[in-house]
């Protein structure tokens, strides 16, 4: 039982079972009235030593002697997240973001794919700004399922040890890297806005937003490896690859676990709008007044080439689907344009626009807060102001 | 301990009572038991930050069910109305926070719980799912099925779902839209960035529930009746088994360095299109054009 994380005394355990309820993994059990480690149970967090009062557990030495100083921790992983092979953007955003951490701190920056037939797009990563990319290239990986790669991306952290590993707030990136850094045990700010070198301390600061954006909050996680961020899509810019670059490809093959769920079913295509890719948002809110009038709404975008955002009312009002609404509790944007109408600006759905590049807002309250953000304020009647502008939108593409 | 980090963000006052009498779904032997975490946070549209001292000015600001657990709750809800099911809601907070769990009792739940310590303030996301996943425990340790909001509206990190599923080693599904349950296996819609996915798998298994699940049944009034006579337990980390240091800032990996007041982005143009639409019109066309659209 030498390499047992843990060890336990039988000569000092009184069977008063208070380890049990201290283990988180249920790893241990009684044998009569002796506490007993299930070993492949056991990930060392030592919880049970501590909870023990007559000191019967004890950490492995041996063990103990490999834990790693946090100096150990080296290197920017970034976690490039591929739906079919496609690396999402998010990645390559997080890449040049990556590029400037690790010339601060004077590290290699790393690109991480888990998936199956995946390989092609080393390649896109090293010319994105990795100077390496680990692969996973594995049927088992094929489809996102948490507990699989929670247990890919934990046994590449054991092994490699990076001092700061990133990923894009997406559906999948948000859920697994929070099993990922509790695996770990460790910290992960969600939903960075600005992540940046301490100059003096070399840690991690992380920039998020919290309370529906009407606070900002700096973050770090000075005692704890790797320090785990994620950042939504379109916060950061890509930088133009340099297909040039240089960069190595490590190839791992990992014995991993077996799926706790499936995937029967998967509809997804474009036809779904990402409003959070898009480059123009038409968007509507309480000031529609009727399900109806998003249609004119529709008429503008499909005209300009966008697509309908929506403010939360008007997902409340069962008018459209959620997957439109823009702001803290839906999606957000960072469009070239974003066309305001009937928008009063509620905080929350500031805070998920204020990125747009350009705002023009309409509408018929001059107290609107969103005329604070906007960089065109029209006070005036959107049922008057957006049938004219489809007008001479329509008119231009004539000539 | 103000906490930026997702988890509990509050000063506790202590105060814990134990005991309370047996739940009344345990009484019904076998049936499914579904177990939903819900958390009080503030309405969120009110917070603000006083931009000379740096702190948060939370004075006057009405403390609610984070709206995405209503639709977790709803989802067990309707298990219950199809299978029969108990349902415990259980919640970590200050001891005013058992008002939510009085709410959701109303609604239909069979039982709560409120973890309340001192220990546990200034908890991150990681301490906050360590907490949670030892109550769960302590409540049954083979629930079958696991239900979180898809995300509290405070700190939004979407994480200590996940981060109990690791605990409990759970399979884990996210942006849950629909549930069916057969026997022992689960068929879910998931709503994913690209699409709608259908997913299957055994119970047990932790979800969590987006806003595009069914809209949430109002408490009756003799909901509220009945769930005012039920003692609802309080208990601390001891109670629970948690380890003091994995609880509350101890047990907290992240820290928050400092606070401030976003940027303010200030408006540009500003024009009163109410008599001159045209103007309004020609307006909006310039910028378009300038911008390469139109």
């Amino acid at each position: 039982m030498a390499d047992t994380p843990i060890i336990i005394d039988s000569e000092k355990c009184r069977g008063c079972k208070k380890c049990i309820s201290a283990c988180p993994f249920d790893a241990l059990y009684m044998e009569g009235k002796l506490a007993v480690l299930k070993p492949e149970e056991c990930r060392a967090c030592n919880a049970c030593v501590k909870a023990c009062p007559f000191k019967a557990i004890s950490a492995n030495v041996k063990e103990e002697a490999k834990k790693e100083s946090l100096s150990d921790f080296k290197g920017i992983w970034v976690f490039a997240e591929q739906h079919h092979g496609k690396v999402q953007e998010v990645a390559y955003e997080l890449l040049s973001t990556g590029r400037r951490l690790a010339k601060d701190r004077g590290c290699e920056l790393a690109a991480v794919v888990l998936g199956h037939n995946v390989t092609d797009s080393a390649a896109h990563l090293i010319a994105a700004g990795a100077d390496k990319v680990y692969v996973v290239d594995q049927p088992e990986l094929a489809e996102y399922e948490a507990n699989v790669y929670t247990d890919a991306l934990n046994q590449l952290i054991a092994k490699y040890k990076p001092e700061v590993i990133l990923a894009g707030a997406t559906a999948v990136g948000r859920a697994f890297f929070a099993k990922v850094a509790v695996r770990a045990r460790t910290g992960l700010t969600a939903d960075c806005t600005a992540l940046s070198i301490d100059k003096e301390s070399h840690l991690l600061h992380q920039t998020r937003p919290a309370f529906g954006g009407n606070i900002m909050a700096t973050i770090m996680t000075p005692n704890h490896r790797p320090q785990m961020a994620t950042v939504r899509p379109k916060v950061f810019k890509m930088t133009t690859p340099d297909p040039k670059r240089k960069g190595e490809t490590l190839m791992e093959a990992l014995k991993l676990v077996t799926a706790g769920t499936k995937i029967v079913k998967a509809e997804r295509n474009a036809a779904n709008v990402n409003i959070a890719e898009a480059e123009i948002i038409v968007a509507g809110g309480r000031g529609l007044k009727k399900a109806e009038n998003l249609e004119q709404l529709k008429k503008l975008a499909d005209l300009l080439g966008g697509v309908v955002g929506v403010s939360r009312a008007c997902v409340d009002a069962g008018w459209i689907s959620a997957s439109h609404q823009v702001g803290q509790t839906g999606k957000t944007v960072c469009p070239k344009i974003y066309l305001a109408f009937g928008i009063s600006g509620a905080i929350q759905h500031l805070e998920g626009m204020r990125g747009s590049d350009t705002i023009i807002a309409i509408n018929n309250d001059p107290n609107a807060s969103i005329f604070g953000i906007a960089d065109l304020g029209i006070i005036g009647d959107l049922f008057e102001i957006l049938p004219m502008l489809i007008e001479a939108v329509e008119a231009k593409r004539k000539n | 301990m103000v906490d930026m980090t997702g988890g509990v963000f509050f000063c506790f006052n202590g105060d814990t009572e134990f005991g309370g009498r047996p739940a009344r779904g345990q009484e019904r032997g076998k049936a499914m038991h579904i177990i939903v975490c819900i958390k009080q946070v503030p309405d969120t549209t009110n917070v603000r930050i006083n931009p000379e001292t740096n702190t948060l000015m939370r004075e006057g600001v009405e403390s609610i069910m984070n709206p995405f657990d209503e639709y977790a709750l709803e989802e067990a809800l309707k298990l219950k109305d199809a299978h029969g099911a108990r349902v415990t809601v259980i919640s970590m907070g200050p001891p005013q926070a058992e008002v939510i769990l009085r709410e959701a009792m109303a609604r239909g739940a069979d039982d709560g719980v409120l973890l309340t310590d001192r220990a546990f303030a200034g908890a991150d996301t990681l301490a906050t799912s360590y907490a949670i996943s030892q109550a769960i425990k302590k409540v049954n340790a083979h629930p079958d099925l696991v239900f979180f909001g898809k995300q509290a509206i405070d700190g939004d990190t979407a994480q200590v779902g996940p981060g109990v599923s690791e605990f409990l080693n759970f399979p884990l599904v996210t942006y849950v839209k629909s549930v069916k349950i057969s026997g022992g296996t689960f068929t879910v819609e998931t709503q994913m960035d690209e699409g709608v996915d259908v997913i299957e798998g055994n119970m047990p298994a932790v979800m969590t529930v987006v806003k595009d699940a069914s809209t949430p049944r109002f408490a009756s009034l003799g909901g509220w009746m009945e769930a005012k006579k039920t003692a609802i337990p309080r208990w601390g980390a001891k109670d629970v088994g948690a380890v003091p240091d994995m609880c509350g800032l101890n047990g907290s990996p992240t820290k928050v360095v400092k606070i401030f007041a976003p940027p303010t982005k200030t408006g540009g143009t500003r024009m009163d299109g109410r008599d001159e639409p045209d103007a309004a019109v020609e307006a909006i066309l310039k910028m378009l054009q300038d911008k390469g659209v139109a």
